[in-house]
């Protein structure tokens, strides 16, 4: 299994990779770890003309605390995330990815970039509501999660846009859990859940909860939320509002599970995730 | 030159490191894509996107033009350069038999998916992958069956119009009265079995050069057969024997699917004949998945029969074997292979087997580790146990009740088979001295009171192996056009270091290590200073191969017999050159001595030296070398056995299993090597544990494969696995002079019945009473639904779920793309 | 075609320099360009680990790492993990514990084992067992890899 033949160039600058994205066109992909582009183009299922070499804009790589949140560069390996033990929940996703071989390779931002809403770190993103930041031909902007995923493999970044880092708010006081159900360690997700639990006293001050390959893009279970969020923090109302973990969502089947199971796994995750994140 | 030291013996039954391991941990093994041969070219296939067609054209003009192309053939240019059609080898007498032609490159029609449509061959790997990319085929697409039940009905569509029918065949044996036997039993259960279709999935994909040198070929092949190999492919390609070289290098596993003659082999042989080059193809993934032979995908019906103190009175069973679009070597005799252990290691005076083999638009089934044997076991063993729930007997009990006992060997069954050796109450006793069920039954108890469903499951196997009584199983016997007996040729150098050359082909078994042992006992020798060569048709006698749990049993055995013929000469060497009598001369800590006086002694050194450079002492009719060749057809079977228990636990939420200890004891005669029969059987049992609970091939209705990489075909990683507990009896086989039985195919064998019974005993609490593999977390949840759907088992834990559909659109997940998202 | 790129790469110690196609595969220069067939490929999408090497002292596998993006980098393949004619402890313990048998997977798998020690050189049976999650053996049903690894790690092997 070989790709087929592109173009190939290694920008030293973000500008130069927006400007060789912009100028080759459409067909142009950028290539940072590639353990999600590369796959597809040795089964010929992507064919791009050229591929541009990000992996050596140094200044893309890393992890900072900063201004109360955090700030993770696009070339920042899913090793590195899942050895940063202060990020938490985008700690214990990453240890999650595929294997050690692919997290040593992986990229937060290439997996971000891809849109596969089977991945575990878009729902990480979506749940922790972390933002990331895109360069293109006219300047920079900020796109949030919850505009980041449009459909299956599409993001809102453009051709010539390149994704350069990644937001995240720090969550102090946040609490997590994080459930990955897949049939070999290895797998991707069939579902995947993230919770986060803000709690108040003995209630619940606020919740959030990303769920993974439930739909064409990483979704959030808001009814879950609602019915949880303000509730006492204990086992039964965990499970009420788990309950409602499927609501709204549109899981594609597979080989592996109906859009049925996948309901079902939705709220048994989703319990177990907010088990973990209360402590209950 | 040194002189090799002389040791002890007693190397047979020593746990020895392996002599294969240096290069193979080092990188220094060589395997077929691991060649480069001057002016190599590489071939890409050309392959069927349709599960069954008419083929309108093929237009490869485009191709021809790329760079690095060299040429592409269709399988009408090809038409002359293949006299024969593939082997299948089976021809039971009395028996009709469908076979359609097999051709290396398809002639007008595709059958499956993924069946070779052209052949381009190119520069470079590279080049080739373009080029292929660019061959349009025109195809007319034809009705399509792939479930081999429905194919039997009327009005199925046909896979090959000219038989008129998808039956291939119907073969019967039966021994006792079975209608009697059944009438007269007080109890019967009966269960249909589906035994899936799997995939072999060696690491190593195949691989094939052919090279042409003057008039001679030579094939380099991934394959467990190179003899059978070359007298097969000499045929297809109408070259005299002599003529073709076969050789297997180091080779990646093969789990029977390179107990096979592949079209590929015969293409890289015909191409390499065109253009006077050296031609590679190497299988990729994706294609080992399509067109490597599949294995198991039989439907089973049992019936079986006992009286109420559990006595077994008679076993019937119909299979339903779906052998594919084709009948490769040994496709349509897998599934008859089982037979003389149908009736497990019980007595059970009436036995009735009929097969019917079916055509399907899929890829042919053959030989996959196990073979026939796997299947039988899994529905015998659970039939035992549905049995002994219906009886209301602990299923242990019910097994030692109808236990063939130690005595009563061999064994006549009434299916005129004769089991060699067993103590069935043996392996199970040791069983269950390491596995308390007492203790296991109150655990269970305790973690079922917060809701952790833990279940076992047991398994007392008899597999069969050690193929083959050559007189048994061919043309007159069973049916099969073939022997199968195993050569060694064993020399012995003038340093007193030694070769052994056996037609036993591995791929990793450890050959290298287990008959050096044999052969240095007998010797005198160091085994590290003996090397065993395999694998190559102009190096040794002709042998057999690997596979079937025969290289020890048949392979090991003539290693022993050619190692012992070598001893008799040189105790007359030695008999001379000591002035004594040959029958005087014995082998002790490892030298040849008067018997009786270690003073009066010779090593195997000093003989091998006078047997190359015959001293004047040495008479005359003594040949000079010390080497000696010999065959060994068994006259039985062997029968190896064991008592397997696995303990699984069940998230009852999610359908997830999760196998949490796994013992076996396994009984394969005495041992060579230890160490190699425990690996054996880990492999075994952990390739039985993919079967159970993660591995299925996979097409859907349109004959489409949807299983066609490790994405989807999902192989076991350590992850997912405990460690496996093995221990062992040792009862001696009379078949052989080593006492040994195979083991390679045992943990196969025996497992997958353990696995889904403790499955079934983890999930009963909650009224679930039958689940078919692989267990996956959505059967076992559908399971679960539907035995809270007829209000069995406690309360659910959720409230409030729809009926499950299959399908939903949108986005699969991972790099197989869009467009297989919602197969199911 | 598309122009070559040049690479140096130092490739068990030793500087390497080639113009390659953009597209070929780090494993196919080993194999292919440098002859180091040691390193074998087992699949076509990331699951079996057979091409496992090291990439700058992490484990990759390196049918989905182009050799362009090997530019400048260290790559140790499994021919360069011994030192000398002294075998890794991986590769002894592999040996002593028969944790191969037909050594298509052996050599990325002892290569994820190295990264593993790298990173945790006392792991648990459990940790040992996740790390080599993304190799599949066909063989050993993986026992007797987890006794070497945690042999070579100086732990105690398992039951």
């Amino acid at each position: 299994m070989i790709p087929a033949d592109f173009d190939y160039t290694k920008p030293a600058a973000v500008d130069e990779a927006v400007k060789a994205l912009a100028d080759a066109g459409e067909d142009a992909r950028l290539l940072a770890g590639g353990h999600s582009l590369l796959p597809l183009m040795k089964l010929r299922l992507a064919v791009p003309s050229l591929l541009v070499d990000i992996g050596g804009l140094e200044d893309l790589r890393g992890v900072e605390r900063e201004n109360g949140g955090w700030w993770i560069g696009a070339l920042t390996t899913h090793s590195t995330l899942q050895s940063t033990d202060e990020l938490g929940v985008v700690a214990r996703a990453a240890s999650l990815i595929a294997d050690q071989q692919v997290r040593n390779r992986g990229t937060i931002g290439g997996s971000l970039a891809h849109g596969d809403p089977a991945a575990d770190l878009p729902a990480v993103l979506l749940a922790c509501g972390g933002e990331v930041t895109a360069r293109g031909p006219g300047g920079e902007r900020t796109i949030p999660a919850s505009d980041l995923f449009q459909d299956y493999l599409t993001t809102a970044l453009a051709p010539d846009e390149v994704l350069t880092e990644v937001r995240l708010p720090a969550l102090d006081g946040w609490s997590w859990g994080y459930e990955k159900f897949n049939r070999r360690s290895e797998d991707w997700a069939m579902v995947g859940v993230c919770a986060l639990v803000k709690a108040s006293g003995e209630s619940c001050e606020d919740v959030r909860i990303g769920l993974t390959h439930m739909g064409s893009v990483p979704l959030r279970a808001s009814a879950a939320e609602e019915a949880l969020r303000g509730q006492p923090l204990d086992a039964e109302h965990v499970s009420q509002a788990a309950e409602q973990a499927a609501e709204g969502t549109n899981p594609p089947g597979d080989i592996n599970a109906t859009p049925d199971y996948k309901r079902h796994l939705a709220r048994v995750l989703t319990r177990r995730a907010l088990q973990q994140a209360a402590g209950v | 030159m040194s002189t090799v030291e002389t040791p002890g013996t007693g190397y047979v039954g020593q746990a020895m490191k392996r002599k294969e391991d240096p290069r193979m941990i080092t990188g220094g093994a060589r395997y077929v894509d691991d060649i480069a041969l001057p002016g190599m070219l590489y071939a890409e296939i050309v392959r069927s996107p349709e599960a069954h067609a008419t083929i309108t054209s093929i237009d490869a003009s485009a191709a021809r033009e790329r760079p690095g192309v060299v040429a592409v053939f269709t399988g009408e240019d090809l038409a002359d350069d293949f006299p024969g059609p593939m082997a299948a080898v089976w021809h039971p007498p009395g028996v009709e038999m469908n076979t359609p032609p097999l051709w290396p490159l398809s002639r007008s029609q595709v059958k499956h998916v993924g069946e070779a449509v052209a052949v381009v061959v190119a520069d470079g790997r590279y080049a080739a992958a373009d080029a292929v990319e660019d061959v349009v085929v025109d195809y007319e697409p034809r009705p399509v069956v792939v479930d081999p039940e429905k194919a039997l009905q009327e009005g199925s569509p046909l896979v090959w119009d000219e038989f008129g029918t998808n039956r291939t065949h119907e073969w019967t044996v039966s021994g006792g009265d079975i209608e009697a036997a059944l009438a007269e039993a007080d109890v019967t259960v009966e269960q249909r079995f589906v035994n899936h279709r799997t995939a072999g999935a060696p690491i190593e994909p195949r691989g094939a050069i052919g090279e042409l040198r003057g008039d001679s070929l030579t094939l380099y092949s991934s394959t467990q057969i190179p003899h059978i190999a070359r007298f097969v492919l000499s045929g297809v390609l109408g070259v005299s024997e002599d003529k073709l070289r076969v050789i297997a290098p180091e080779v990646g596993g093969g789990f029977g699917t390179k107990l096979q003659v592949y079209p590929e082999e015969a293409l890289v042989l015909a191409l390499a004949k065109r253009l006077g080059r050296p031609v590679k193809w190497t299988e990729s993934r994706s294609e080992n998945m399509t067109t490597t032979h599949h294995g198991r995908d039989q439907v089973n019906y049992v019936t079986l029969g006992a009286k109420r103190d559990g006595t077994l009175t008679g076993l019937k069973v119909r299979t339903v074997a779906d052998l594919g679009a084709y009948q490769m070597l040994l496709t349509t005799f897998i599934p008859t292979l089982g037979f003389p252990v149908m009736g497990g290691a019980y007595k059970i005076p009436a036995i009735d087997i009929t097969i019917e083999g079916v055509f399907t638009n899929k890829f042919c089934t053959d030989a996959i580790r196990g073979a026939g044997r796997p299947e039988a076991t899994y529905w015998i063993e659970l039939t035992v146990d549905k049995l002994a729930r219906e009886l209301g007997m602990d299923p242990i009990d019910l097994r030692r009740k109808n236990f063939i006992p130690r005595e009563e060997f061999p064994y006549d069954t009434p299916l005129g088979i004769t089991y060699d050796s067993g103590d069935y109450h043996g392996t199970l006793d040791k069983l269950l001295e390491r596995f308390d069920v007492d203790a296991f039954r109150r655990e269970q108890a305790e973690l079922g009171g917060r809701g952790v469903y833990r279940g076992v499951g047991f398994s007392t196997y008899v597999e069969v192996c050690g193929l083959a009584p050559s007189r048994a199983v061919g043309p007159k016997g069973v049916g099969l056009h073939a022997a199968y007996w195993e050569s060694a040729m064993v020399r012995v150098h003038p340093t007193g270091s030694a070769t052994v050359f056996t037609g036993a082909s591995p791929h990793g078994q450890g050959h290298d290590t287990s008959f050096a042992q044999i052969a240095a006992d007998r010797l005198g020798v160091d085994p590290q200073n003996v090397d065993v060569i395999h694998g190559d048709t102009d190096q040794g006698p002709w042998g057999w191969g690997t596979y079937g749990s025969r290289a020890l049993a048949v392979g090991g055995e003539a290693v022993a017999r050619a190692a012992e013929k070598v001893q008799e000469k040189a105790k007359r060497i030695c008999a001379a050159l000591l002035e004594a009598a040959p029958e005087d001369i014995e082998m002790a800590d490892g030298k040849f001595q008067v018997r009786g006086s270690p003073d009066k002694s010779m090593t195997m050194a000093d003989i091998a030296g006078a047997a190359h450079i015959p001293p004047q002492e040495l008479p005359t009719d003594i040949e000079p070398g010390l080497e000696e060749t010999a065959f060994f057809d068994p006259e039985n079977f062997v029968y190896p056995f064991g008592a397997h228990a696995c303990v699984v636990d069940v998230d009852a939420e999610t359908g997830k299993v999760s196998v949490v200890r796994y013992v076996a004891v396994d009984d394969c005669g005495p041992a060579i090597n230890p160490k190699l029969i425990d690996g054996q059987i880990q492999g075994g049992v952990v390739h039985a544990i993919g079967q159970a609970l993660y591995e299925q091939v996979v097409y859907d209705s349109e004959g489409q494969l949807v299983t066609g990489t490790f994405v989807d075909y999902a192989l076991p990683t350590a992850a997912e696995l405990p460690g496996i507990e093995t221990d062992r009896t040792e009862t001696p086989s009379p078949v052989n002079s080593l006492g040994v039985k195979g083991v390679g195919e045992a943990g196969t064998i025996g497992a997958t019945p353990a696995v889904t019974a403790a499955v079934l005993d983890a999930l009963r609490p909650l009224g679930v009473e039958w689940l078919e593999m692989p267990l996956t977390p959505r059967r076992v949840w559908e399971a679960l639904k539907e035995a809270r759907g007829r209000g069995a088992g406690p309360p659910p834990t959720e409230q409030g779920q729809e009926v499950s559909e299959h399908g939903g659109g949108g986005a699969g997940s991972g790099p197989t793309g869009p467009e297989e998202a919602g197969a199911s | 075609m598309s122009a070559t790129v040049h690479v140096g790469v130092s490739v068990n110690g030793e500087r390497r320099e080639s113009d390659v196609e953009p597209r070929l595969l780090l494993v196919h220069y080993l194999r292919d360009v440098l002859g180091l067939t040691g390193t074998t490929v087992g699949c076509d999408t990331t699951n079996c680990g057979a091409c496992t090497v090291h990439l700058d002292g992490a484990a990759v596998k390196s049918c989905t790492v182009l050799a362009v993006q090997a530019d400048g980098a260290e790559v140790t393949t499994i021919e360069g993990l011994a030192s000398g004619s002294e075998l890794h402890p991986l590769q002894e313990a592999f040996w002593e514990h028969h944790g191969l048998q037909c050594g298509y997977c052996t050599p990325g798998m002892i290569m994820a084992a190295a990264d593993l020690l790298e990173r945790n050189s006392n792991p648990s049976e459990e940790e040992v067992r996740h790390a080599l999650d993304g190799n599949l053996c066909r063989c050993t049903g993986y026992h007797n890899i987890v006794e070497a690894v945690m042999a070579a790690a100086g732990r105690e092997v398992p039951a």
